[in-house]
């Protein structure tokens, strides 16, 4: 069975928020609100208060790259300092453990950093064709719900999107 | 007051940021012909060190370092001044920061990128720059890495990278909105550097949280390359630089400066692009009152600096601290203390503080003071060491007036490309700030936002959010 992508697109938070509450209260069987993606021109954490709290792993990468940079950097920074061996010491350790803390920890912000822009990256999905029923007017000042949905709920959806006054509808068959 | 009208289009948030990135006024343009006019001394005077050596720069003993190291002090100090604003009120939730975080993070990634240049400039053999660079000794360079200069490297490289990207995620909304409307090299330039943003929910969820943890990252990532630039003086046994407070005497020192770097650049980007509306009075005064604060906890480390020498009985030390009362670098030394301590006071005046003039006039002075604290940080120390035979005061050279006074057109070049190039107030975050001071003003507002299916509905004379 074909699938479409759906896009209403509303003037402003509350009417697009009534929308997803409506589909959270199944009022069309066979859709949930696990379909439902909310495109806005700004952060809205009270989104999640319709859509339900969905995660993010965003910090097991950080927490990752902190780790990998802490451990990794000592062992660089004294692998480094182990070529020290062949000179003459005067007494001084070859490995200078309070000067590879300070090293240690530039390179575990450096890594734990690095680490968090590539789970963003990932995560948000970036770096992707975006999908094409996009709608330059949700940088500017509308709110976007899409759905991903068979083609006999497209007639029910487009009836709520309507009762919410939405200002456009858009649909696609997905590729 | 308000810090910022309720009554602002989203549209119009837009118009006028876009806006300011095609038809800047003429002022846009005199700054920068000055730029480069600046900036033409510092290449001419490199040039001629690098032809001729480091003899016209008149760095010799036991005067190793002057202004090129005192400058690059300056300059990291200035840095600060992103994390401060974007970080740390980012954290505690202060959202007056939100329409000028932007520049404030742009000044960070600049001024750092200005700085890193002095000891290059400093070490007079460029092509060897790179040996300060951490990487393994196969050729036999045996850096040392006890060293707080090889520090300096490790941690003013990561700073770099991570305020760089910092800037760049909390752009990435705004770089879509830019690709949006944007044509030509523009369109193409935003496509690839928004990576594909559409602004669903899953990736402002994921946005918010890495913009947080490097938020978060950041603020000690700040203390400890402040704290690393102070432990090239403070470990060292000199008398003037060994000093326990000098740590926390820099980072106080650093946030000053970038505060006082902030209320400049505020003035003149309010100025050209026409950005009253975002760039209000009201946050003007605030940021007045932050350096203000932060003034006074810089003045208060200046006294126990002195007063920890004038009792710790070190006698070379306290012939230092009485040289910079009354010997030959006292008059930049008191007026360093005017312009840092002093200067400060006239915060305290509302009037002055919503006068663009004045604020423009005592924002320079504050740097000014600042400049003079890192000359008077490094110079006299070398004058009056342990060695009576090394007793010397020295005065910096033509060549390195010339490229300090050039690395400020650098910076003001680049911060002058960015803002033609770049969105230098973030849309998305002003629209949000809209948003919730609309929702503190109307209460029925907050009530439709928020209301569910299942719940009453509202009356049809509930305001709406029109034009958000």
């Amino acid at each position: 069975m074909k699938k479409y992508h759906i896009l209403g697109l509303f003037s402003n938070f509350d009417e697009a928020f009534a929308t997803i509450s409506d589909i959270r209260h199944y009022k069309i069987p066979g859709i949930s609100v696990d379909d439902v993606e909310l495109i806005s021109p700004i952060e809205h954490p009270e989104i999640e208060e319709v859509l339900g709290v969905r995660g993010s792993h965003v910090p097991k990468f950080t927490l990752a790259g902190a780790l990998f940079g802490g451990i990794g950097g000592f062992m660089f920074v004294s692998t480094a300092q182990s070529n020290f061996a062949v000179q003459p010491q005067g007494g001084k350790a070859v490995v200078p453990i309070p000067s590879n803390l300070v090293l240690s920890y530039e390179m575990m912000i450096l890594a734990a950093v690095l680490f968090t822009l590539t789970a963003f990256i990932v995560s948000a999905r970036l770096l992707r064709k975006r999908k094409p029923l996009y709608s330059e007017n949700v940088s500017l000042d509308q709110v976007g719900i899409e759905l991903e949905v068979e083609e006999k709920f497209i007639e029910p959806i487009k009836e709520l999107f309507k009762k919410h006054q939405v200002v456009e509808i858009r649909d696609e068959v997905m590729k | 007051m308000k810090d910022i009208s309720e009554d602002i289009k989203w549209a119009k948030i837009n118009k006028d940021v876009l806006r300011s990135m095609e038809s800047p006024r003429m002022g846009y343009w005199v700054s920068v012909a000055v730029c480069l006019f600046m900036l033409a001394f510092a290449v001419g005077a490199e040039i001629y060190q690098y032809n001729v050596g480091m003899g016209p720069a008149n760095l010799n003993v036991p005067h190793m370092w002057d202004l090129y190291i005192a400058t690059f002090i300056f300059w990291i100090g200035m840095s600060h001044s992103g994390t401060l604003l974007s970080a740390i009120l980012h954290i505690i939730g202060a959202d007056w920061r939100k329409p000028i975080y932007r520049f404030a993070e742009a000044m960070t990634t600049f001024t750092l990128m200005t700085a890193g240049l002095f000891p290059i400039i400093h070490i007079g053999r460029l092509w060897n720059m790179y040996w300060v660079l951490p990487y393994f000794s196969d050729r036999g360079i045996w850096p040392n890495f006890r060293s707080p200069l090889v520090w300096d490297a490790f941690a003013i490289s990561t700073y770099l990278t991570s305020s760089a990207l910092f800037l760049f995620v909390g752009m990435i909304p705004d770089l879509a909105i830019c690709r949006d409307n944007a044509r030509g090299w523009r369109k193409k330039l935003y496509t690839m550097l928004s990576l594909g943003w559409r602004g669903d929910d899953r990736q402002w969820r994921h946005f918010r949280k890495t913009y947080m943890i490097m938020a978060c990252f950041l603020i000690p990532l700040a203390v400890s390359v402040h704290s690393i630039v102070s432990s090239d003086f403070a470990v060292s046994i000199m008398p003037g630089w060994h000093v326990t407070t000098f740590p926390p005497y820099f980072v106080a020192g650093a946030l000053y400066s970038g505060c006082a770097a902030i209320i400049t650049l505020f003035i003149l980007l309010r100025y050209y692009f026409r950005f009253e509306e975002y760039m209000t009075l009201s946050i003007m005064e605030k940021v007045c009152k932050l350096t203000f604060a932060i003034a006074m906890v810089w003045t208060y480390l200046n006294i126990i600096e002195f007063s920890s020498v004038w009792y710790g009985h070190d006698a070379v030390a306290k012939e230092l601290l009485l040289s910079k009362f009354y010997g030959p670098y006292a008059p930049y030394f008191w007026a360093m203390i005017f312009f840092g301590s002093v200067l400060p006071f006239t915060l305290c005046f509302r009037s002055l503080r919503r006068n663009l003039k004045a604020m423009m006039v005592i924002s320079i002075g504050l740097n000014i003071g600042m400049w003079l604290e890192r000359w008077m940080i490094v110079t006299p120390t070398l004058s009056l060491s342990y060695h009576p035979f090394s007793f010397d005061v020295m005065w910096p050279s033509w060549v390195q007036w010339f490229i300090v006074f050039g690395s400020f057109g650098w910076f003001g070049l680049l911060f002058l490309v960015f803002v033609k190039v770049f969105p230098s107030v973030s849309m998305y975050e002003v629209k949000e700030m809209i948003l919730h001071r609309r929702h503190l003003a109307n209460k029925g507002i907050a009530e439709v936002m928020h209301r569910r299916s299942s719940d009453k509905q509202p009356d049809s004379g509930t305001p709406g959010l029109e034009g958000a």
